[in-house]
């Protein structure tokens, strides 16, 4: 295996809604700070990969569009998947390992405001049984987080504690969408948005883009005083059809972080992409992360859920503060799909 | 029960709504289309001017600044004899869609040609912008009906370029 290092990262702030740039505007902001940053000439990046979703901008070939961004003259070697960035990112990895580049620019951007999200996630559905019943995102984390309390264990005043210490915690972070001080009783005292869920159970609906710089052994050391090196990155799926699985547990989660080398006591925080509250808690007993692992510093995705853009952020979170000397270790994780369905789990280092 | 007719379809329609924003070069180029005026970008390394406006080069990857005013005459660099229907064009066939290279601008952009006969188009074919009445102007390029050929001699081929 050749070391990998995650050499820079750059965000646009997050927004309800972005309408003075376009998407091309959003990438070309995030891409040309994370390639200045990452030391490395443009025109020595080896690979390119995007991630987003025609059915987020509404067009199609949108993906296409967001190449006008890159200056893609000479023509330059250049991949899409239709999933959030972090699947980008490791198709870039894989790219690296096998020799094909020494360096990668990984983007990925989501202006959800123009369309009507929930609409939108509900066509990831099964189209035949599921889909026309219009089943959305948010009745099925609900469902999830019902059979949550069904089991025990845990009560919805948890979930507000996340959720109270998610937007604490995205005061510190100037690109959050949603950030400031609450209190869990007031958060308990609202109505339900779909029960269990309160509105402060759920992410907000994110504009943004995000872009990450990835480079192979002496290339990062070159290029970086700190290259925060990916230690294991791997994924799994589940089950289309939510009817056939465990809501309560996250086995592809468990089967991603073992196969990515996660070892807990030597975590030092966390970037777990849980879009709804009571999922943060099924990613921790997946991954065995106990009170000395830090969760979300950053705010997480209930500070900013930008589509197609919240998993590599967690990536670019987490290596932001290895590179500040904040931590040594973090784990980065990253889902797809309704109720968690699919998983990636990075594991991030300093030397 | 073995009489019934398997289900060998089901219909489960699909519609999702958008409202797309202009935003930046984009929204600026659509305001001056309403007040009649073709204004695209020019990149500052390259020196290419976009019509329509574009946010950046696409060729060298940085942000175009400096907005050009071009003129609503230009030059057919390549065209195609539509003569099959579509659902949602409704033009009687056969008809011509022709990119067209504005006088200014850089980089043509694909449009309809009418009021000529499909067997008279021909690359270097000088064409103008028929605009609809100006009370009707929108911030919408549908401002422009299409495009005819204009009185003056072609440009030859070989002058045309890299465009053909």
């Amino acid at each position: 295996m050749r070391d990998v290092a995650v050499v820079s990262f750059a965000q646009t702030p997050y927004k309800r809604r972005e309408d003075k740039l376009s998407e091309v505007e959003m990438v070309m902001s995030v891409v040309t700070r994370a390639i200045a940053d990452s030391g490395i000439a443009k025109e020595e990046i080896g690979f390119t990969c995007s991630g987003s979703s025609d059915y987020i901008a509404g067009q199609a070939f949108a993906f296409v569009g967001a190449v006008d961004a890159l200056g893609a003259w000479p023509p330059i070697c250049e991949s899409h998947v239709e999933m959030d960035g972090a699947w980008a990112l490791y198709e870039a990895w894989v790219k690296i390992q096998c020799g094909a580049a020494d360096s990668a620019l990984v983007f990925a951007f989501g202006r959800a405001s123009m369309g009507t999200l929930l609409e939108t996630l509900t066509m990831q559905l099964d189209p035949y049984t599921l889909a026309p019943l219009g089943v959305d995102a948010v009745s099925l984390a609900a469902l999830q987080a019902r059979s949550l309390l069904d089991q025990g264990g845990v009560t919805e005043r948890h979930w507000a504690e996340v959720a109270v210490r998610s937007r604490r915690d995205a005061k510190q972070n100037p690109d959050a969408q949603l950030a400031g001080d609450f209190e869990v009783e007031k958060l308990l005292a609202e109505p339900y948005r779909v029960s269990p869920l309160r509105r402060h159970d759920c992410p907000p609906i994110s504009d943004g883009a995000a872009a990450v710089v990835i480079a192979a052994g002496d290339v990062a050391r070159r290029a970086s005083r700190r290259p925060v090196w990916i230690r294991g990155i791997d994924h799994r799926i589940e089950p289309h059809q939510p009817g056939v699985r465990d809501l309560t547990r996250s086995s592809s989660t468990s089967l991603a972080g073992r196969k990515a080398g996660v070892n807990p006591e030597r975590l030092d925080l966390a970037e777990l992409h849980a879009p709804f509250t009571p999922q943060e808690g099924i990613l921790c007993d997946a991954l065995g992360l106990g009170d000395g692992v830090r969760i979300n510093p950053s705010g997480g995705p209930l500070a900013a859920n930008p589509m197609m853009v919240a998993g590599l952020a967690r990536i670019g979170e987490a290596t932001r503060r290895i590179q500040a000397g904040d931590a040594d270790r973090a784990l980065a994780h990253a889902t797809q799909g309704h109720c968690l369905q699919q998983n990636l789990v990075c594991v991030l280092e300093a030397d | 029960m073995s009489e019934e007719e398997p289900v060998r379809s089901i219909v489960t329609p699909t519609r999702l709504e958008y409202e797309f924003t202009a935003a930046g070069a984009h929204a600026e180029f659509l305001e001056n289309v309403a007040r009649g005026r073709l204004v695209g970008k020019r990149c500052p390394r390259c020196e290419k001017v976009y019509v329509p406006a574009r946010p950046n080069c696409p060729r060298c990857g940085i942000a175009t600044v400096e907005s050009v005013e071009v003129s609503d005459r230009g030059t057919i660099t390549t065209f195609c004899i539509v003569r099959v229907p579509s659902e949602n064009i409704d033009l009687e066939l056969p008809y011509c869609a022709a990119n067209v290279l504005l006088d200014g601008s850089d980089m043509p952009f694909i449009t309809l040609l009418q009021e000529c006969r499909v067997e008279d188009v021909r690359i270097g074919m000088r064409v103008e912008a028929v605009w609809k009445p100006e009370e009707e102007w929108q911030p919408t390029f549908e401002n422009i009906r299409h495009f005819r050929p204009c009185d003056e001699p072609d440009i030859p081929v070989e002058k045309l370029g890299a465009w053909v």
